[in-house]
């Protein structure tokens, strides 16, 4: 894959213009994680109105590939209630990325997810469709 | 002088060595990544192998594999010989006063916790001080906090400065109470900085501390002399130094050697074993236990000949000039922060960061040019968080490296810079 292919248009214009970027006043949900191993930071927060995601912004600190699909995702889950959020998986997540990644960016790409999934589901589990292949 | 005579395919030692044709016992520079030739920029995390080494390790395999210190046959009193040959190579590389100072371990990091295990668990107790750095490998830290917490001792910290230097300011303070032992790197894996480790041991010492040195990286690159730095311990690998992997050693004084009890039990580090209880073989064999790493452990002594041969003088000098030329290149570049001391007070190391631009991003451009650097925090967290950092991207150079690879690391940090900020 060559450069260009890797770090396609839309994953630089979603890393130099992040959607839903920030975060909200008296969130209904709110989840921080980080990946240690490489310092990225990400938190999300989500206002909900008759169970669906009537608002959603994230901040924090990483590579384009963890904020391109942070910015991605959160585009994704507007509007959509909790449990279609709930059944959102990685590979729903590469596919809006669209690129092939190494072990340690797939760790970048899947954070924002794996935040989400602690904020939706208030604990970390096993989300739906991932187990298996983990 | 006396022309030494070279060894396997080596070359006699000279003023300048020739740096290209040295690039060229090194099989791996053959092969390309990403259909471009392979640049490789991170041999503090380890180095390539030349081919001798990598002929040393077949030779063994092919000719006299066998277990050592056992057999009484041919081939394993001929292992056995090279084995302990290695021992005495190693005891004159560090200048050690004998081979019975030296312990084969399984590296760094193990020769580490054979200290933190043995010595430490003997000599340290609750109250006690454990001295470190900030720019301390987790491998020097973590053993210590193991034994701290198991024996309620505490954790002290010399600060570092702006330039990242170890501030000894406060040392006299630091030294102040029940300090047993300060550990410290010699050279630092993230900064480059060289530390005054003869002068912070004689300051040690005085107090009635013992001293551990972390030389993963300066004896690659500046050389060690345990005399020199009286140093009590001295830990390293054999892979940061064109050896391989799984290999490494323990310097220790002897008198400590001998007082300590082992790590491991085992075969090998017995004298006598009865089934209550047993005595110790003597130092250093009490502590290898089991079958060593025979083959790697050989190899590395073909390692410690090859480096011999170009001499320490010329490759800090050749680091020094290829840490002089990136300093330079990534200079002329806007928004580079370089870390860590001037050129003249570092070996071949320089982490770097570029505006906002995360360390991954930028290996992973440089990486689609066929240059291998590292990016993350090169198992150096605190010292990331002093530095205010998650991440940075290090290149690290060694004999094998030419001022091409600086152009191209230049060029590829550039290329990241234009990709990031259109």
């Amino acid at each position: 894959m060559s450069l260009d292919d890797f770090y396609r248009q839309t994953i630089l214009d979603h890393y130099q213009n992040p959607r839903n970027w920030g975060t909200l006043e008296n969130p209904d949900i709110t989840a921080q994680d980080a990946n240690p191993l490489c310092g990225d930071e990400i938190r999300i927060d989500l206002k909900i109105k008759d169970d669906r995601v009537e608002a959603v912004r994230f901040s924090g600190k990483g590579c384009s590939i963890s904020r391109a699909a942070a910015s991605m995702l959160t585009e994704a889950i507007e509007g959509k209630t909790l449990d279609e959020v709930k059944r959102i998986n990685r590979d729903d997540v590469l596919d809006m990325l669209g690129i092939e990644l190494g072990p340690v960016r797939l760790k970048c790409a899947l954070l924002a997810l794996k935040t989400l999934k602690v904020g939706v589901y208030g604990v970390q589990q096993n989300w739906p469709g991932e187990g298996e292949d983990e | 002088m006396k022309t030494l005579a070279p060894e396997r395919g080596g070359r006699a030692r000279m003023h300048e060595p020739d740096f290209v044709a040295i690039r060229k016992d090194f099989p791996i520079f053959q092969r390309k990544v990403h259909g471009k030739p392979l640049i490789y920029l991170d041999s503090t995390a380890t180095t390539q192998k030349p081919v001798q080494v990598i002929d040393a390790l077949d030779h063994y395999y092919k000719t006299f594999n066998a277990n050592i210190h056992r057999g009484v046959y041919a081939i394993a009193e001929e292992a056995t010989a090279r084995y302990e040959e290695v021992r005495g190579k190693v005891a004159k590389l560090l200048n050690a006063r004998s081979p019975h100072e030296i312990v084969f371990t399984r590296g760094t990091t193990e020769s580490i916790n054979l200290v933190s295990n043995a010595w430490g668990r003997k000599n340290v107790g609750p109250g006690d001080v454990i001295l470190l750095t900030e720019m301390e490998h987790h491998s020097n830290l973590v053993p210590w906090q193991i034994l701290a917490a198991e024996k309620g001792a505490q954790l002290r910290f010399i600060p570092i400065d702006g330039q990242g230097r170890l501030d000894l300011s406060g040392l006299d303070a630091l030294l102040d109470g029940p300090v047993k032992v300060v550990s410290l790197t010699h050279l630092s894996n993230v900064l480059g900085t060289i530390n005054p480790v003869a002068e912070i041991a004689r300051r040690a010492h005085a107090r009635g501390a013992i001293v551990v040195v972390d030389a993963a990286q300066s004896l690659p690159h500046i050389g060690v002399d345990v005399r020199a730095l009286d140093c009590d311990f001295l830990a390293f690998s054999a892979h940061k130094m064109l050896g391989p992997t799984g290999t490494g050693a323990l310097y220790g004084k002897r008198a400590l050697l001998d007082a300590m009890p082992p790590f491991l039990g085992g075969g090998e580090m017995i004298r006598e074993v009865k089934l209550e209880g047993s005595t110790w073989n003597e130092t250093p064999w009490k502590f290898e236990a089991g079958t060593m790493n025979i083959a790697d452990t050989i190899a590395f002594g073909t390692a410690i000949d090859y480096v011999e041969t170009i001499g320490f003088e010329a490759i800090t000098k050749h680091s020094r000039e290829l840490v002089e030329l990136t300093f330079r290149l990534l200079g002329e570049i806007p928004g580079v922060t370089i870390y860590g001391p001037p050129v003249e007070e570092r070996g071949g190391i320089v982490a770097f960061s570029l505006d906002d631009i995360h360390a991954h991003d930028i290996a992973t451009v440089l990486d689609h040019d066929g240059v291998a650097v590292r990016a993350g925090h090169h198992c150096a967290m605190p010292l990331h968080r002093k530095l205010g950092v998650v991440a940075t991207t290090r290149a690290s150079f060694y004999v094998y490296n030419l001022p091409s690879d600086i152009a191209a690391l230049a060029e590829g940090v550039g290329k990241a810079k234009q990709l990031f900020h259109r």
